[in-house]
């Protein structure tokens, strides 16, 4: 090894801090308007600073069953995706089989393929089996694009797993469910809460799919989406974009910290 | 010796002894339901596109008529529609090329020269834009934008008005501030997807021996040529890869054209709008299928460059 690591050209290094500043002042920004006494507009600097839109937004009735809905949303799309994501990366770290290229495409296609292709798709399929909107037509499409979230968290611990433990768990006697219970679940679990949690924060804040499975509903970010379009108090939507950041923001961070270290780093690819 | 094999102690045991003798018993059963969640709602609702793709409407009742038609693929070369088509290839290309040139630094630096806590701050720093919520940042965006925001007040500090004045009187781009001009939806394109072009980007470039690079060096090549034929054709894979998010991403999003920009068509928008208040689901369908296809183009082309290698 040389002792002298090289030096960065001072040109990328402003470059690359530079992109990285890009990445984060505007989600800085939000939090600013948040206080802004202004109303109807988004006039920079703002003209005073107050805390009573965290008190309106609070008093807000609309707001409260949107938050509910995604919650719910995301905690079921979270566990079905982890059930799912779990079986096939067991499957796809055990073994060679046919169609095993097939199956790890049709598990990324999901998120591969632009999300209106999802959502338009499952849109047609409720309209050609008259299945009416409910909850359960946003779950359909959340868990379906959470499901390779998931996997891709388990199927890289259980590649770093070694086999022999799994081997000497038989030798010494147990079964494939203790070993699953006291050999595996105590090696994946890091894995599988960091998947969850990235699969919840994926959930939580999505909308291209859930306008086209929501029917009449209204999701968080639908609710956000349409003030958007026409806001009516403008420093609220503020408040609930905090909101539905700071959702997104801790399960990613805790997903960071549970695999930090490993080669299979949570949040590699989305 | 009677103890060499334990007897079977329960169902448990006995499951285990028939994995063991069967393993396709157990794979069987660890596939079947995802496989099954993901063939009848994934791939059902993909034909079930496909297949409204092929009805067409009825123009006087507003019905849907259920039999095998190509009228509906027929109207995607009406002119609109086929302009709706190439601005939004074109709007997909360009955002990936930008999003290419900004993400090479960072990804270049946080490969070859970040080390301990600097490598896993470039790490947070990209991931965490990546994964924190698209609308906070696509609303964000709506925030610096606007004709009283934060861009037009430094600019006016500065004394720059002048660039965004000039920006927004170029033909084809003209509008009242950049929150309604095409070059604003495509500064929130580049914005939003750039995270997906570092990462792989940053992949690949780690793969970079240095001793390559400092075989280069010996051999009397400079910097620029360094990175020109050893550094650039060994990224490649990983550029692609990303390139296949930003373009993939950008192709088929409606949010961001409708927030920020002039309310050109895109084809997200079309497929958005058709399915929802034209209620023309068979030309909404047809229009999704669009990108199916583009992408299936794409996706061909990047795994004959390796781009998978990288993913």
């Amino acid at each position: 090894m040389r002792s002298d690591a090289p030096r960065a050209p001072l040109g990328l290094k402003i470059a690359a801090l530079g992109g990285l500043l890009f990445l984060h002042l505007p989600i800085l920004l939000i939090f600013l308007y948040a206080f802004t006494t202004e109303e109807r507009t988004y006039q920079f600097p703002p003209p005073g600073l107050t805390t009573q839109w965290f008190g309106v937004a609070w008093g807000r009735e609309d707001i409260w069953p949107p938050l509910w809905l995604s919650l719910r949303v995301a905690a079921i799309s979270t566990v079905l995706a982890m059930i799912l994501g779990t079986l096939i990366a067991g499957a796809m770290a055990r073994a060679r089989f046919f169609g095993r290229d097939q199956l790890s495409l049709l598990v990324i296609l999901p998120i591969a393929l632009p999300g209106v292709i999802t959502g338009m798709s499952l849109r047609s399929a409720f309209g050609v089996m008259d299945i009416p909107f409910s909850t359960w037509t946003i779950v359909l499409g959340h868990a379906t694009f959470c499901i390779v979230i998931v996997y891709n968290n388990a199927v890289a611990r259980l590649r770093r797993l070694s086999g022999g433990i799994m081997e000497a768990s038989a030798d010494l006697g147990a079964n494939a469910f203790q070993t699953f219970r006291h050999i595996l679940l105590p090696n994946l679990g890091s894995a599988l809460l960091a998947g969850g949690m990235l699969a919840f924060a994926l959930s939580f804040d999505e909308v291209i799919v859930t306008t086209f499975t929501a029917g009449q509903q209204s999701t968080l970010p639908i609710w956000m989406y349409n003030e958007l379009i026409r806001p009516r108090q403008r420093p609220v939507t503020n408040v609930v974009a905090i909101v539905v950041f700071a959702a997104t923001f801790l399960p990613i961070l805790a997903a960071y910290y549970l695999t930090r270290g490993g080669s299979d780093t949570a949040g590699a690819g989305k | 010796m009677s103890g060499a094999i334990l007897p079977a102690r329960g169902p448990g045991d006995r499951l285990t002894a028939l994995f063991w003798r069967r393993p396709w018993v157990l794979l069987l059963l660890l596939v079947s339901p995802p496989l099954l969640w993901l063939g009848v709602v994934y791939l059902g609702s993909l034909a079930a596109l496909l297949l409204q793709s092929f009805y067409s409407i009825d123009e006087f009742s507003g019905v849907v008529k259920e039999e095998f038609t190509l009228k509906t693929y027929a109207e995607l070369f009406r002119a609109q529609n086929l302009d709706i088509i190439t601005r939004t290839v074109l709007m997909a290309a360009a955002v990936t090329l930008a999003s290419a040139a900004l993400a090479f630094p960072i990804a270049y630096f946080a490969a070859r020269y970040a080390k301990g806590p600097w490598k896993a701050a470039f790490y947070l720093g990209v991931m965490l834009p990546l994964w924190s919520s698209y609308l906070v940042k696509v609303y964000a965006w709506k925030l610096i934008l606007a004709k009283e925001g934060i861009l037009t007040w430094a600019a006016e500090r500065t004394h720059t008005s002048w660039i965004i004045d000039g920006i927004l009187s170029v033909p084809g781009l003209e509008s009242s501030s950049l929150s309604t001009s095409p070059v604003g939806t495509f500064a929130v394109f580049v914005y939003v997807w750039l995270p997906y072009m570092i990462l792989p980007m940053q992949a690949a470039l780690e793969r970079v021996p240095v001793s390559m690079l400092e075989a280069s060096a010996d051999l009397g090549a400079t910097r620029a040529q360094t990175f020109r034929s050893v550094v650039l054709p060994l990224a490649m894979p990983g550029v692609i890869a990303g390139s296949i998010f930003t373009f993939s991403l950008t192709l088929g999003d409606y949010i961001i054209p409708q927030i920020v920009g002039n309310s050109a068509n895109f084809i997200g928008m079309a497929v958005y709008q058709l399915q929802g208040t034209a209620g023309n689901i068979p030309l909404a369908a047809a229009f999704a299928v669009v990108p199916i296809l583009i992408m299936l183009a794409y996706l061909t082309a990047a795994k004959r460059a390796g781009a998978f290698d990288a993913l």
